[in-house]
């Protein structure tokens, strides 16, 4: 044996003695597993450049504020969101939709085209935004993807009414709750474990803006993003809306799929000191998202030439509500001026604000954002109130800028 | 007189002058005794060589004490935490994370309990070490500062 062969059979060996000696019980995940990534990866097929990736394995990619600029979300800027593996091999031709659970009448199977060709096509814009949009910045720091800014988008998402579909399977007036189950994979590569089964109250199922799509802005929805088909609750956590669906469960109890209990999507019933340990009973559902707003333009960084006159323009979006107002302030909360404000297309889809402004003298600026929604409520300046798992922070966006 | 000589040079010198057997005995007797050390040298070399090898690596992958493949810290524990945690997802959803060892543990009996993590066995303890060293929290406050900002003209 010659040295090469003599160093390579004994990494080898080590290595072997590594991986046998950490795994003592259970299967070993680490046969069937695609490898994790070796290379670092730039961009995801089919997706901007410049979308941030938290996470390849599963796929977690954020959009920068100034990529967000446009009123309806371009579909290569849409975030992405995945608790599991991206199904594989997707037979749209064969692709079907179940209705089924204690509260319908009859299972029933609907083929894509058929879900095409029976019911009436509705397209809404529709804000989309993950329940952890803004994680980050909670202190102590919550678990999960570290999500910035970008975990949102608004764009024009068409299929059919889910209400439409649910009628004509035939619900019984039991019903409180619909569920989805969709086709990605447990990371573990447990093809029987569902990854994540939510879902709505019967009442968000049933608005006519509750979508049942299998397009974004007149095309296919991206593979990451569903394709072929999705559910679209617009103001709710984006997690409530499910992809690559392939069953619907109406049920009579609040469904209980993987992601709905726990600590998974729930704040606490009151509200914590930061860092408590909140035991699990005490834990309730997030349903509607709470008021915020982005500025997307400019891009955070800008240096401004003396008194010259630039736009401030974003989005603002309230849940199930409308915004009312959005402010910017220069100078660190002293003061605020008013934006324009447009209507909103539809209901849950955001709104746009601009302002022209100036920077008074020379310096450093930060430019705030703040909306009120239709109840009168607002976004906090700082990080609101804690949670475990560090969701809906709604703190005010705010943008750094130089006159110089 | 000439005897004499021959057997006074036997005498002094032995060890070329001793005929037969006993030569060979001795000749091998010496090398069976030096023999383990020319074996330990020259598997200290082979050694030296293999750990360069390993070096130049190991090199190549770590920069700022970084893992580039894994992008986790390089601190004893780090490959059992690339080889275990990585088995299943990537690496980047330990290094965007911080936690007490506490917060960790809790990461790791709930992936036990809803993603069919294994008992982890002697390597809990090697892990814990490594992420409660590495990855704990920073306090941050209700709101950081604006950090790197990258300036342009607009």
């Amino acid at each position: 044996m010659n040295r090469k062969n003599f160093i390579s059979s004994s990494i080898i060996a080590s290595a072997a003695a590594f991986f046998g000696a950490k795994i003592v019980v259970g299967e070993n995940p680490l046969e069937s597993k695609e490898s994790v990534n070796t290379n670092p990866i730039k961009a995801i097929q089919g997706k901007h450049e410049e979308l941030i990736i938290l996470n390849p394995k599963p796929w977690n990619a954020e959009t920068p504020p100034h990529l967000l600029d446009d009123k309806i979300t371009p579909a290569d800027r849409l975030f992405v969101r995945n608790n599991g593996i991206i199904p594989k091999n997707i037979d749209v031709n064969n692709w079907t939709l179940t209705i089924e659970g204690e509260s319908t009448k009859t299972k029933k199977t609907y083929t894509l085209k058929e879900l095409k060709s029976k019911f009436k096509h509705y397209s809404y814009q529709l804000t989309l935004e993950c329940g952890g949009n803004g994680r980050k910045e909670f202190s102590p720091p919550a678990k999960g993807n570290q999500w910035d800014l970008g975990a949102v988008g608004c764009p024009k998402w068409t299929g059919v009414r889910l209400k439409d579909v649910l009628n004509d399977a035939g619900m019984k007036s039991d019903a409180v709750y619909i569920g989805y189950y969709g086709k990605d994979t447990h990371l573990t590569g447990d093809l029987e474990k569902v990854v994540i089964s939510r879902g709505v109250p019967i009442k968000k199922a049933l608005e006519d803006e509750a979508l049942i799509a299998w397009a974004i802005n007149g095309e296919d929805l991206p593979v990451m993003n569903g394709y072929p088909l999705r559910l679209v609750f617009g103001g709710w956590p984006a997690s409530t809306s499910g992809k690559w669906l392939s069953k619907i469960v109406v049920r009579n109890k609040i469904h209980d799929g993987p992601k709905m209990g726990g600590y998974s999507y729930r704040i606490p019933k009151y509200p914590v000191a930061p860092g408590t340990k909140v035991p699990v009973e005490d834990m309730k559902i997030i349903e509607e998202m709470p008021v915020k707003s982005l500025i997307t333009y400019p891009k955070t960084g800008a240096l401004i030439k003396g008194t010259k006159i630039f736009e401030v323009r974003g989005h603002a979006w309230a849940g199930d509500l409308s915004i009312k107002d959005v402010s910017v302030s220069l100078d660190f909360g002293v003061t605020w001026k008013k934006c324009k404000l447009s209507e909103a297309v539809n209901k849950n889809a955001w709104q746009h604000f601009n302002i022209k402004v100036f920077l008074p003298q020379k310096g450093y600026y930060e430019i705030w954002a703040k909306a009120i929604d239709s109840n009168g409520e607002m976004q906090p300046m700082v990080v609101p109130n804690w949670n475990p798992k560090g969701y809906l922070n709604n703190a005010c966006h705010r943008i750094a800028v130089k006159r110089i | 007189m000439n005897l004499d000589q021959e057997d006074l040079e036997k005498e002094t010198d032995p060890f070329f002058h001793i005929d037969g057997i006993v030569k060979w005995v001795r000749i091998v007797f010496i090398i069976i005794l030096i023999s383990p050390f020319v074996l330990y040298f020259t598997a200290k070399i082979d050694i030296e060589k293999q750990e360069k090898i390993v070096e130049i690596s190991a090199e190549s992958l770590i920069e700022n004490g970084i893992d580039l493949e894994s992008g986790l810290i390089v601190d004893e524990g780090y490959e059992v935490v690339r080889g275990t945690c990585g088995a299943c997802h990537s690496l980047s959803l330990v290094t965007q994370n911080s936690a007490t060892r506490e917060g960790w543990k809790d990461v790791i009996v709930w992936m036990q309990k809803t993603q069919k993590l294994w008992d982890l066995g002697e390597s809990e303890v090697v892990i814990l070490d490594y992420l409660e060293k590495n990855y704990a929290p920073k306090e941050q406050g209700r709101r950081a500062s604006l950090k790197n900002i990258e300036w342009y003209e607009l």
